[in-house]
C-alpha cells in the first residue's frame, strides 16, 4: 500500500499483520522443503521434523486472527483495507492447510518407511511435482507481498499444470499397480502423497485469487479464466 | 439475459447546480438523483459543500442576501429554486433537523403542535394524535407521554433532537433533511435516531449529511462523496464502502486524506 493513513498506527498495525502472514508463509514453505527431502531422501529424521514444527504453523493462524480481529474492531477498515484483512485472513487459513498437507506427507514418508517398501516406484516424478508446487506457494507469497496481479494470474495458469502432472502420475500408478499387485500398497501410499502436493498448488492459486480480490475488488473464484483476465487488465 | 436495473423512482434531481457565498464558488456543476423513499448520505471533509448542497434543497440559503444557486433542483421534477410557490410551503415539504437539537422554548407537546398548526386546521383530537404519532413515529413516545406539557429543553440531547426529528415529520413532509443529526449525542442516542432514519424511509425520502461515514455506512442506501465543491462519486452505499470507482474516494473512506 503505497498511500499512508492519516492514523500512522493504523499503518504499522496492517504492516505488522502483514509481515506476520509473510513469516506463516515462510514457515510453510520450509515446512513443504522439509517433507519434500524427507520423501527424497526416505528420511525419517527430516519426517519427524515436520510433524515437530506443525504446531509452530497452527499457533501462527491463530495469532494472526486474533490480530485481524482487533484491527476490525478498532479500525472498522472500509474498500481495500478491509478487502485485504479479509484476504489475510482467508490466506492464513490456506497457510495452514497447505501445513496440514506438508505434515501429511511426512507422516506418509514415515508409514513408507516402517514398512520398507520398495524405492522402485515413480517417487522422482513426486518431486518434480512437490518442487513444482511449492515453487508455487512462494511465488503466490511474493506475488501477496507486492499485491501484483500480473503475477497472480500467471500462478493461476501454472496451477493447472500440476492438476495435469497430478492425473498423468495417477495414470501411471495404475499401471504399476496392475502389473505387479504386491506395489498396490506402497502406490496407494504415493496416490496420497501426489493428492497431497496437488492440494498445495490448490491453496496457492487460492492465494492468488484473493490477491486480485484485494486489488482490482472482484471475486474470482470459481471465474473462467477469459473472466479472471479481463478483471486483471 | 441482462439484468434489468431496479429503477428507483426520482425524488430530487440536481442539474447542474452552482452555488456561490458571495464571490466564493461552493458548489460546482452538481447533477445527482436522490431516489424516493431511501436514505441518501453526503460525506466529504469540512468545507466541500455536503450542508450547502442540503440547504439548498429547501432554499435555506435565501435568508442570505449574498448567497445565489444557479442550475435547476427538480422536486418531483419542478424546480424549486425558481418556484413561485411560497418557501413556507416548500419547506413544509423538505423538512430539516439541525446538527444541534433546537426546541422551541415551548412544552413538548406545542413543539409538535407548532408546526402543524401553520398548515392545517385539526380540532383537538386530530392534533393529540398526530402530535402522539410524530412522537411513537420518532421513538420518543414511551420517554415523553406522561410530560407532554413539560418544557421541551427539560430532554436529554438525544431526546431533544428526536423530538426535533417528530417536529420535522409531523407536518408531514416528503423530504426530510438531516445535517449531522447525531454529532451532538451520545452513542444510544446516535443508535435510536439511526433507527429512526431506518425506519422513516418507508414514507420520506431522507437525506442526510454526516461527518461520521461509520454512521452513513449503516444507515444510508446511497452514498454521495463531496470534495472541495465537487460531487466526486455517488453510488450505492455498499459500493462505496466496498470498492469505490474513484481513488479520491477510497482514500477518503480508508482515512488516507490529507
Amino acid at each position: 500500500m503505497p498511500e499512508k493513513h492519516l492514523s500512522t498506527q493504523f499503518d504499522s498495525e496492517l504492516t505488522s499483520v502483514s509481515g506476520q502472514v509473510m513469516e506463516m508463509g515462510g514457515l510453510v514453505e520450509s515446512q513443504i522443503r522439509q517433507a519434500i527431502y524427507s520423501l527424497a531422501q526416505f528420511n525419517m529424521e527430516a519426517a519427524e521434523q515436520v510433524s515437530a514444527n506443525e504446531s509452530r504453523v497452527n499457533s501462527m493462524e491463530i495469532e494472526i486472527d486474533h490480530a485481524l480481529s482487533s484491527i476490525i474492531a478498532r479500525r472498522q477498515p472500509t474498500a481495500r483495507d478491509l478487502r485485504l484483512l479479509i484476504a489475510i485472513s482467508k490466506t492464513t487459513a490456506n497457510l495452514e492447510r497447505v501445513g496440514d498437507e506438508a505434515e501429511k506427507i511426512a507422516r506418509m514418508v514415515r508409514s513408507i518407511i516402517q514398512s520398507g517398501a520398495p524405492r522402485s516406484l515413480p517417487s522422482l516424478e513426486l518431486r518434480v511435482a512437490a518442487d513444482l508446487a511449492s515453487g508455487l506457494l512462494n511465488k503466490a507469497l511474493d506475488a501477496f507481498a507486492r499485491l501484483d496481479v500480473t503475477a497472480a494470474l500467471a500462478i493461476l495458469k501454472e496451477d493447472d499444470l500440476i492438476d495435469q502432472e497430478f492425473d498423468g502420475f495417477v495414470r501411471k500408478l495404475v499401471t504399476y499397480m496392475m502389473e505387479d499387485p504386491r506395489t498396490i500398497s506402497p502406490s496407494l501410499d504415493l496416490l496420497f502423497l501426489a493428492k497431497a502436493i496437488e492440494r498445495i498448488g490448490d491453496h496457492a492459486k487460492n492465494i492468488a485469487e484473493f490477491i486480485i480480490y484485494v486489488v482490482k475488488g472482484e471475486d474470482v473464484r470459481h471465474a473462467s479464466m477469459e473472466k479472471i483476465e479481463s478483471v486483471v487488465r | 439475459m441482462p439484468v434489468t436495473p431496479v429503477v428507483e423512482k426520482t425524488k430530487i434531481a440536481v442539474k447542474d447546480l452552482n452555488f456561490f457565498y458571495g464571490k466564493f464558488h461552493a458548489l460546482k456543476g452538481i447533477n445527482l438523483e436522490i431516489p424516493e423513499n431511501k436514505v441518501t448520505a453526503f460525506i466529504g471533509p469540512s468545507g466541500c459543500g455536503k450542508s450547502t448542497l442540503l440547504r439548498v434543497f429547501n432554499r435555506m440559503f435565501e435568508l442570505y442576501p449574498e448567497q445565489r444557486a444557479e442550475g435547476q433542483i427538480l422536486l418531483d421534477g419542478e424546480n424549486l429554486l425558481t418556484s413561485k410557490e411560497d418557501v413556507a410551503l416548500l419547506r413544509a415539504k423538505v423538512g430539516m433537523v439541525f446538527q444541534k437539537p433546537t426546541p422551541f422554548p415551548m412544552s413538548i407537546y406545542d413543539n409538535i403542535a407548532f408546526g402543524v398548526k401553520l398548515f392545517e386546521k385539526l380540532n383537538a383530537t386530530d392534533m393529540e394524535e398526530r402530535v402522539e404519532w410524530a412522537l411513537r413515529k420518532s421513538a420518543l413516545w414511551g420517554e415523553v407521554k406522561d410530560k407532554l406539557h413539560q418544557s421541551g429543553s427539560s430532554l436529554s440531547g438525544g431526546q431533544q433532537q428526536r423530538l426535533c426529528i417528530a417536529r420535522g415529520i409531523a407536518i408531514k413532509p416528503e423530504v426530510l433533511l438531516l445535517d449531522e443529526p447525531c454529532s451532538a449525542l451520545d452513542p444510544i442516542s446516535t443508535a435510536k435516531v439511526e433507527e429512526l432514519i431506518v425506519e422513516l424511509k418507508a414514507d420520506y425520502t431522507v437525506v442526510i449529511v454526516t461527518h461520521n461515514m461509520q454512521q452513513a455506512a449503516r444507515c444510508s442506501d446511497y452514498t454521495a462523496y463531496m470534495y472541495l465543491g465537487d460531487l466526486m462519486e455517488f453510488g450505492s452505499t455498499e459500493q462505496m464502502f466496498f470498492k469505490p470507482t474513484r481513488k479520491e474516494t477510497e482514500d477518503y473512506i480508508t482515512g488516507r486524506f490529507g
